[in-house]
């Protein structure tokens, strides 16, 4: 039996699966299909101060292993998710990472000051991918000012024991240096990767797909993107917890990202042909690290990192009476079952 | 409460032009309800088609040899139901239903007209049949593009007390649209209520037929899906509330049926000024 537990920013939740924002609306769906408490984290549908209705239709485009999306933030506003979702997931049991979004730095402040203190709150995730209305639709996420800003407006209207994790988007140049902009913001952690741009131009038609011309795509077809990022994002900031997310399909995808340097995970996009893949992944997940003589999740967190042929290259002595494993000696084989 | 379920296809028969797959699945026949539809994974557990089709639900059978069946009809348009219409019995389909809100049923027996266009009869059988449970005189207006493209004309002459087909190419029936047979047929029938389910395009011209008259009409929709049980926010049309506004509801878990006089035909596709939440027009 492997330790699941893992730790984001001071907060410890019991396994290291969580959902993904805007594939799991509140929770209450995928409810149907499995018990959301028992994955380490519901991460919300980003959710602004006032209702939206979102963007025309077409939304939707299934491209290869992927699919583009643009949904236009649809949600009833921050009002209707206090009164009803986060109650829920509340009352429920789950620990909620509310995902928020706005179009400028007032926006964000605001609705984190509305969450703030809410029973039920376990973390604070910022969807920086949010054109910002106040500088011409840039997107926060590309501009390390305007990250920062957002990042320290969240960071001072949250509660000091719950974290903020800034969601990183890959399109741009050098992803360590908005992370770091977002650290040094006051964030406490780092979610990688939000959605590539991207556009898919239906040849009946000989126009864009979606009713929004471009869209965000994600699935397994961006999962190298992902874990190319989670481990720069590592590399550049070893201290600093990633949440990682990116086409995590199975338990095996969900381990890349762990050994590339994120401390959980976000399944995302698969619960749309899967509604049990959270769940699902997290078995798989926990089969293959006892599969690989690991003893707690945390001590494959950046192992990619170290040298071949270590187990476990920094932090603690392993607990337990077994001794540590000797260098090339007990690791099994990687391939796939 | 939708269910997941690994089921083995238990046939996959070519109906005209269509396809019709009959698969082993407990826990969801028990449950379904005539306009309830089923997602399907397409492509296997590998496939790099992420996202799940949807399709009405036609038959089920609760019991039997092989336990609860449910059978659906689809039409091949793409790669997934291709891939679809190549499975053989014993072969695995990942399914998961019955999901969305089934046709509602009228409490005494009215006279209900039930109008289809190409697949979209297959709700419509099953809804027959429990309608006339429930003492109903049941009409039905069939069209499709061709002959081929009419689904179930067999079985609804057996269960309607009058029938009318019409079909584009006029190789059946009268040529032209439902839409040009409808107004004489509600008129005949003394229609109470009417059902429909087939392209957008058809349900709007049925909803405006229905609207002139003040028939009460329920229509289920058919959008782009992408999960089919409301967590991707794709499938939505603009609709009003109870409360008199308008919304983007998600056709998948608000719908497919929905009463026909709050859908907004002629913004669907957009999201109307006046949709809560919808951005002030430039």
């Amino acid at each position: 039996m492997t330790d699941l537990t893992t730790v984001l920013a001071g907060v410890r939740f019991p396994n290291p699966v969580f959902t993904a924002s805007g594939c799991a609306a509140a929770g209450q769906e995928l409810d149907q299909f499995f018990d959301v408490t028992a994955l380490g984290g519901v991460v919300t549908k980003s959710i602004m101060l006032d209702a939206r209705a979102g963007r025309a239709t077409p939304r939707m485009a299934e491209t290869p292993s992927g699919m583009l999306n643009s949904i236009g933030l649809q949600g009833p506003g921050i009002e209707v998710f206090l009164d009803r979702d986060l109650p829920w997931l509340a009352a429920r049991g789950a620990r909620a990472v509310v995902s928020i979004a706005g179009g400028c730095v007032a926006d964000y402040a605001g609705l984190a000051s509305r969450l703030r203190d809410r029973p039920g709150l376990a973390m604070v995730e910022v969807n920086i991918s949010c054109p910002n209305v106040e500088d011409r639709g840039q997107v926060f996420a590309c501009d390390p000012q305007a990250a920062s800003g957002v990042v320290s407006a969240v960071r001072r209207n949250t509660a000091p024991e719950v974290p903020v994790f800034a969601k990183l988007s890959p399109d741009v140049t050098d992803i360590a240096v908005i992370a770091r902009a977002c650290v040094d913001a006051g964030a406490d952690g780092l979610s990688v990767i939000n959605t590539l741009l991207g556009m898919v131009i239906d040849t009946t038609t000989m126009r864009p797909a979606l009713a929004g011309i471009t869209g965000g795509l994600s699935g397994p077809a961006i999962r190298p993107v992902a874990v190319r990022c989670v481990w720069q994002v590592h590399r550049a900031l070893p201290d600093v917890p990633i949440l990682g997310m990116g086409g995590i399909r199975t338990g095996l995808d969900a381990l890349q990202f762990l050994l590339a340097g994120a401390s959980a995970v976000s399944v995302g996009t698969t619960v749309f042909g899967d509604p049990h893949a959270p769940i699902r992944v997290l078995a798989e997940l926990d089969q293959a690290l006892s599969d690989r003589g690991v003893e707690q999740v945390r001590d494959v967190i950046g192992l990619a990192h170290g040298a071949a042929g270590q187990l476990v290259p920094e932090g603690p002595d392993p607990v337990g009476d077994e001794p540590a494993p000797s260098p090339g000696g007990t690791v099994p084989d990687l391939e796939e079952p | 409460m939708p269910v997941q379920v690994l089921g083995d296809v238990l046939s996959v028969k070519r109906v005209g032009a269509y396809q019709s797959m009959t698969v082993i699945a407990p826990g969801i026949a028990e449950l379904t309800r005539p306009g309830h539809f089923l997602a399907v994974q397409v492509g296997g557990p590998e496939s790099s088609m992420l996202l799940r089709r949807a399709f009405a639900i036609y038959d089920v059978k609760d019991r039997g040899v092989y336990g609860g069946t449910v059978e659906f009809v689809f039409a091949v348009h793409g790669k997934g139901t291709a891939w679809l219409s190549s499975r053989r019995p014993q072969d695995k389909l990942d399914v998961v239903g019955p999901l969305g809100k089934p046709f509602r049923l009228p409490t005494t027996g009215v006279n209900a007209t039930l109008v289809g266009g190409g697949y979209g009869s297959a709700p419509l059988l099953p809804l027959a049949t429990a309608l006339r449970e429930r003492s109903c005189r049941v009409d039905m207006v069939l069209g499709a593009g061709s002959a081929d493209r009419l689904f179930g004309l067999l079985e609804a002459k057996r269960m309607a007390a009058s029938i009318a087909v019409t079909t584009d190419d006029g190789s059946v029936g009268t040529p032209g649209r439902v839409s040009d047979v409808l107004p004489a047929v509600l008129d005949k029938c003394k229609t109470d209520v009417v059902y429909a389910c087939g392209p957008m395009p058809m349900l709007r011209a049925v909803a405006g037929l229905c609207s002139e008259r003040g028939i009460p009409c329920q229509v289920a929709v058919e959008e782009s899906m992408a999960c089919g049980i409301g967590v991707c926010m794709t499938c939505v049309l603009p609709v009003i509330g109870d409360d008199g506004r308008t919304r983007m509801a998600r056709s998948c878990v608000e719908g497919p049926v929905f009463l026909a006089d709050r859908v907004r035909w002629d913004d669907v596709g957009t999201v109307p000024h006046d949709t809560v939440g919808a951005l002030a027009r430039p």
